[in-house]
């Protein structure tokens, strides 16, 4: 009977099967679902006390917002009360978010940020956490200028690289090489060249402007130091992308071409009709990969800014390991890791919907 | 077209490319000329094309004092280590792994592998809080005896890391394209299901493993998070973390670029020698699309 050999094979089957599997479920699964049971706990590392479970607290503690709008102060004949400039005056912010029993709903919030409102009047935004507010704008800023960007100037690397021409693998291997950098070697060399005062970047700018260009501390401006680490990020890593796009590139017949060729096709027309089709599975392939690394974003915070200046620089990873490691606050790291999940999530969802076969 | 339109438009691509290649290759050769000058001309030269050319004083001794700094020898031996034992272990028990899936019938194997697979979607980062949770409770025996905790050890920056989806799905496809008549052959001759995994299979396995072991080698030799995270002792800490030794507010530059250097020139003399086999190994990433 066939029993006897395939209850064999079944032995057999998970014993060479469970030790990986056994691994991956203990140091991967289980930490996955335990992010998300953590996250409603006050869970710490080291604690004298268990657990106990808190609900959505550490989301709103993350999440909160809320409008407000600041009145400004007026004298007793009803008339804006206002400074030498003419700028009215506004009552302290904080007289309304600590213990203020007439606003318990904006407790412990701070100023995000604000704009003009009627007249006098100014819309304020709370957030209950106004740094990871930061980290989580910033992180979705990276990924929405980064993803497409290292995502196309990789295309374009691939269909220069994929020339028919001499020594093409010599440059090929060159631009590959940052790839094969850690990323936080690449990260402590480009301080170097970000610097304010002796940076290669100033003294290559001053040379090409004739000296017309101002040198910039490029990393310790909030304006560009969130700039400078997506251009770093993207020469390090458009390498690899390239690479596979040129394997898709690679799977599309020659044939094709060539028929295109008899039908007297441009170049943008075998891109357009050709190329670009026969792409579409590396695109998403390409698109969802960067992505989960544009959220993972954090050695290059780490090494280069620590989230400044004035958490220009934040990331939701920097937050979590902040709060998880170095205040050993797991349950508050392990609500960031969720959100994080959520967004990966669902931008690869979203990505994979745009790219879908219409057919 | 003419000869001399053809001539021209070959030279323009030609020059684009070198231009491209220079704007990659520019912090690189700046990185090694950089690590041998002193701090004082270091600085100089970063206003000039010197930055780029190794004139001037040039010497090794901004090794010599980066060593002074920090363990780096041990740094060293602790990733050279852990990325080693962790390459070893996860191409043994993933390739195993796949081959069970692909070549043993048994209950539950597509569920298995449909969760292995799922994990592709998981980034490190989203359970990296939660796993410092999970290693700080799990028990050890060493040869200090038995402990509660793996922080500050090398099996923590191990055994988390020997199993996961990419090298096992690399095996799977690999065993997938393998005749079936060999396995039919071997098991008429009588072969037990490991001897044909030991000696049918990996021996035809080169350049999966080839793939996969880079892969591994380049994730674990450039890891920082994790092990920032879970090495606060400097027995155990590998080459990334120990960078840390040189953030300082007036950064020695010169000990800097020295430290980077050795500690990236290997790897990528590594990666020179086998460039073809390193270019594959990402590109085979790419297939699975």
């Amino acid at each position: 009977m066939a029993a006897g050999p395939r209850g064999k094979q079944t032995l057999t089957g998970w014993a060479m099967a469970s030790p990986a599997f056994l691994l991956m479920l203990l140091f991967l699964i289980t930490p996955f679902f335990l992010a998300f049971g953590l996250s409603l706990t006050n869970q710490r590392l080291i604690s004298p006390n268990p657990a106990e479970y808190v609900g959505a607290r550490n989301f709103e503690n993350l999440l909160g917002l809320s409008f407000f709008v600041l009145e400004p102060e007026r004298d007793e004949a009803g008339e804006v009360i206002r400074d030498d400039d003419g700028a009215p005056e506004y009552p302290r912010l904080r007289t309304f978010t600590r213990n203020n029993p007439d606003y318990p709903h904006l407790d412990g919030m701070r100023e995000w940020m604000s704009i003009g409102w009627t007249d006098d009047s100014r819309l304020v935004l709370l957030a209950s956490d106004v740094v990871f507010m930061k980290a989580l704008t910033n992180t979705i800023l990276f990924v929405i200028v980064v993803a497409p960007m290292q995502a196309g100037i990789a295309l374009l690397l691939a269909l220069l690289i994929n020339q028919k021409l001499r020594g093409i693998t010599v440059f090929r291997v060159i631009y590959f090489m940052p790839v094969v950098v850690s990323i936080v070697v690449v990260a402590f060399l480009w301080r170097f060249i970000y610097d304010g005062q002796n940076g290669l970047l100033n003294s290559m700018l001053g040379f090409l402007s004739f000296g017309v260009f101002q040198p910039v501390d490029w990393l310790g401006n909030p304006n560009t130091a969130l700039a400078s680490i997506m251009a770093m990020s993207i020469w390090q890593g458009v390498g690899f992308h390239m690479i596979i796009w040129l394997a898709g590139l690679q799977t599309i017949p020659v044939s094709l071409y060539e028929a295109a060729d008899i039908e007297g096709a441009n170049r943008w027309q075998k891109f357009r009709y050709i190329t670009w089709p026969g792409l579409r599975n590396t695109a998403v392939l390409v698109l969802v990969i960067i992505t989960m690394q544009c959220f993972a974003l954090f050695p290059q915070v780490d090494v280069m800014t620590r989230g400044g200046p004035l958490d220009s620089t934040q990331t939701m990873v920097f937050q979590a390991v902040q709060r998880g490691y170095e205040r050993q606050d797991i349950a508050g790291g392990s609500a960031i890791s969720v959100l994080l999940f959520v967004f990966v999530l669902a931008i690869s969802l979203t990505q994979r919907w745009l790219t879908r076969d219409k057919d | 077209m003419t000869d001399r339109h053809s001539i021209a438009s070959l030279i323009l691509r030609y020059l684009l490319l070198v231009w491209i290649a220079l704007i990659f290759l520019f912090p690189l050769v700046f990185m090694v000329v950089s690590s041998l000058k002193p701090d004082l001309q270091l600085l100089r030269d970063s206003a000039s094309v010197r930055a780029f050319l190794p004139v001037g004083d040039i010497s090794i001794d901004n090794y010599g004092l980066a060593a002074e700094r920090a363990p780096i020898a041990r740094f060293v031996f602790n990733s050279l280590f852990v990325t080693a034992t962790t390459v070893v272990l996860s191409l043994i028990l993933c390739s195993m792994a796949a081959f069970s899936f692909v070549f043993l019938q048994w209950r539950g194997r597509g569920v298995v592998l449909a969760i292995i697979l799922a994990t592709f979607i998981v980034p490190f980062e989203t359970i990296a809080i939660p796993l410092l949770l999970v290693v700080n409770n799990l028990p050890w025996i060493g040869i200090d005896g038995f402990r509660i905790g793996w922080i500050n050890s090398y099996q923590v920056q191990i055994i988390p890391w020997i199993a996961d989806a990419l090298t096992i799905f690399l095996f799977v496809q690999f065993f997938k394209d393998l005749p079936k008549d060999l396995i039919e052959a071997a098991r008429v001759d009588g072969a037990s299901w490991f001897q044909i995994y030991r000696r049918v299979v990996m021996p035809l396995c080169g350049p999966v493993l080839a793939t996969a072991a880079i892969l591994k080698f380049l994730v674990m030799y450039n890891q920082y998070i994790w092990p920032l995270m879970v090495t606060q002792s400097e027995d155990y800490r590998p080459v990334m973390v120990g960078l840390q030794y040189f953030f300082q507010l007036n950064t020695a530059w010169g000990e800097v670029m020295a430290y980077l250097s050795l500690i990236t020139v290997p790897v990528l003399a590594f990666y020179l020698v086998l460039q073809r086999a390193f270019i594959s190994s990402i590109a085979s990433t790419g297939i699975k699309g």
